[in-house]
């Protein structure tokens, strides 16, 4: 009955964050993050970040990898039955997909209309900035956790994703051959690991 | 494009596709564009039409694209069997990680590797939010918009669904009433169409 609940919930959790997600892959992942790291305690934010990187590193899109590595892994970790897993794959995958097949169909037949209304136009003059926003929370949610004790907060590093100094030169590096050099994800990852292995 | 295309078809066209995405949906158009072409299933001038409404639609922008396009070619029945096909890949690749990962999790080689690893991804979610960054704040308006929502989510752990929400109806009642009395400077859309 409780793994009914949960394959219910994670249902549920997808579909709305199918529903909300404007500005594709990484702002679902800001998405992905609070639900499943934040809302409901499913997921670590070491493991998170572990999967946002085989997500990356794996053909299709990096928000529908993600639904399906979380969803596998709520239900295994909560139940240890790898068939349960897979069930809890597909349906987050799924999930995540129904509101876009409803919107995009319904798109598809007004497409006209919608593409040249200014009304839509400047809603979206809106809805960008906030995107951006949330796509660097993603990305500080891995760096720091804010706990509140009443109105005191308290900042710390997730130490997980950043034991020493070494993290930070990886970090601005990587940003830097991503952003200035370029280079495909791919390689960057791939260099990240292989420093790994080097330095710790 | 008489001839009716099988759904079959269209399931193994895009799981080709999914395939060889690697990247995200950007990285899906170039592949889009020769599989599909060279069918004669669509001409060129529609690519960025439906990559512009892929991308304003919720969801990822490769499934979106799937949708339309498979609509294109059999309806309904269409953009199931493209989105199907585009996803199932990349699907059983990550069910076997999640599978195999859980075996290997602890060993000490993979420990370090993924040590490297985190901050590296970090990394590269930073990388596209500058860049949208960049093409999408334009005023202090915009700006106020972005850190906001930044500082809340981050800092007050308030969830991206309100945030959405909250600006989803401010700026299409602040882009309805600009568009009655044309007040200018407001709900500005030039330069936004046709990426």
């Amino acid at each position: 009955m409780t793994t009914l609940y949960l394959i219910l919930q994670l249902a549920w959790t997808f579909f709305i964050i199918g529903a909300f997600t404007i500005g594709g892959g990484y702002a679902m992942l800001s998405l992905i993050q609070n639900q499943v790291v934040v809302e409901h305690p499913w997921i670590s934010e070491a493991t998170f970040t572990d999967i946002v990187a085989v997500s990356q590193m794996t053909p299709g899109p990096v928000g529908i990898n993600s639904a399906t590595y979380v969803g596998y892994d709520v239900l295994y970790n909560a139940t240890g039955s790898q068939l349960l897993g897979v069930c809890g794959s597909l349906t987050a995958t799924l999930a995540l997909m129904i509101p876009s097949f409803i919107i995009m169909l319904l798109i598809v037949k007004f497409y006209v209309k919608f593409r040249s209304s200014k009304l839509y136009a400047g809603t979206m003059d809106w809805l960008k900035p906030c995107v951006v926003g949330l796509i660097g929370a993603a990305a500080v949610i891995l760096i720091l956790k804010t706990t509140w004790t009443g109105f005191s907060p308290t900042v710390q590093v997730v130490s997980d994703n950043f034991p020493d100094w070494k993290s930070w030169v990886l970090l601005a590096s990587a940003f830097a051959a991503s952003y200035w050099g370029k280079v495909n994800p791919i390689y960057v990852i791939l260099a990240g690991a292989v420093l790994g292995i080097i330095l710790y | 494009m008489e001839k009716k295309v099988s759904l079959w078809q269209i399931f193994t066209v895009f799981a080709k596709i999914g395939a060889f995405t690697i990247g995200g949906g950007y990285a899906m158009i170039p592949l889009i564009q020769a599989e599909m072409s060279r069918r004669g299933w669509i001409s060129d001038e529609e690519l960025p039409d439906i990559v512009a409404l892929s991308q304003s639609a919720p969801g990822v922008m490769a499934v979106n694209i799937s949708i339309f396009a498979g609509h294109k070619l059999r309806g309904f029945k269409g953009s199931v069997a493209a989105t199907l096909g585009s996803i199932t890949p990349s699907f059983l690749i990550i069910l076997a990680i999640a599978m195999f990962f859980t075996a290997f999790k602890d060993n000490p080689w993979v420990v370090r590797a993924f040590k490297g690893i985190r901050p590296v991804v970090i990394a590269l979610i930073a990388v596209p939010m500058v860049n949208m960054a960049k093409k999408s704040c334009k005023s202090w308006l915009h700006w106020l918009l972005a850190v906001g929502s930044l500082v809340l989510v981050a800092f007050l752990n308030v969830s991206p669904i309100y945030i959405i929400l909250c600006v989803l109806v401010i700026g299409f009642t602040v882009s309805y009433y600009g568009m009655k009395k044309e007040i200018p400077g407001q709900a500005r859309n030039d330069g936004e169409e046709g990426r």
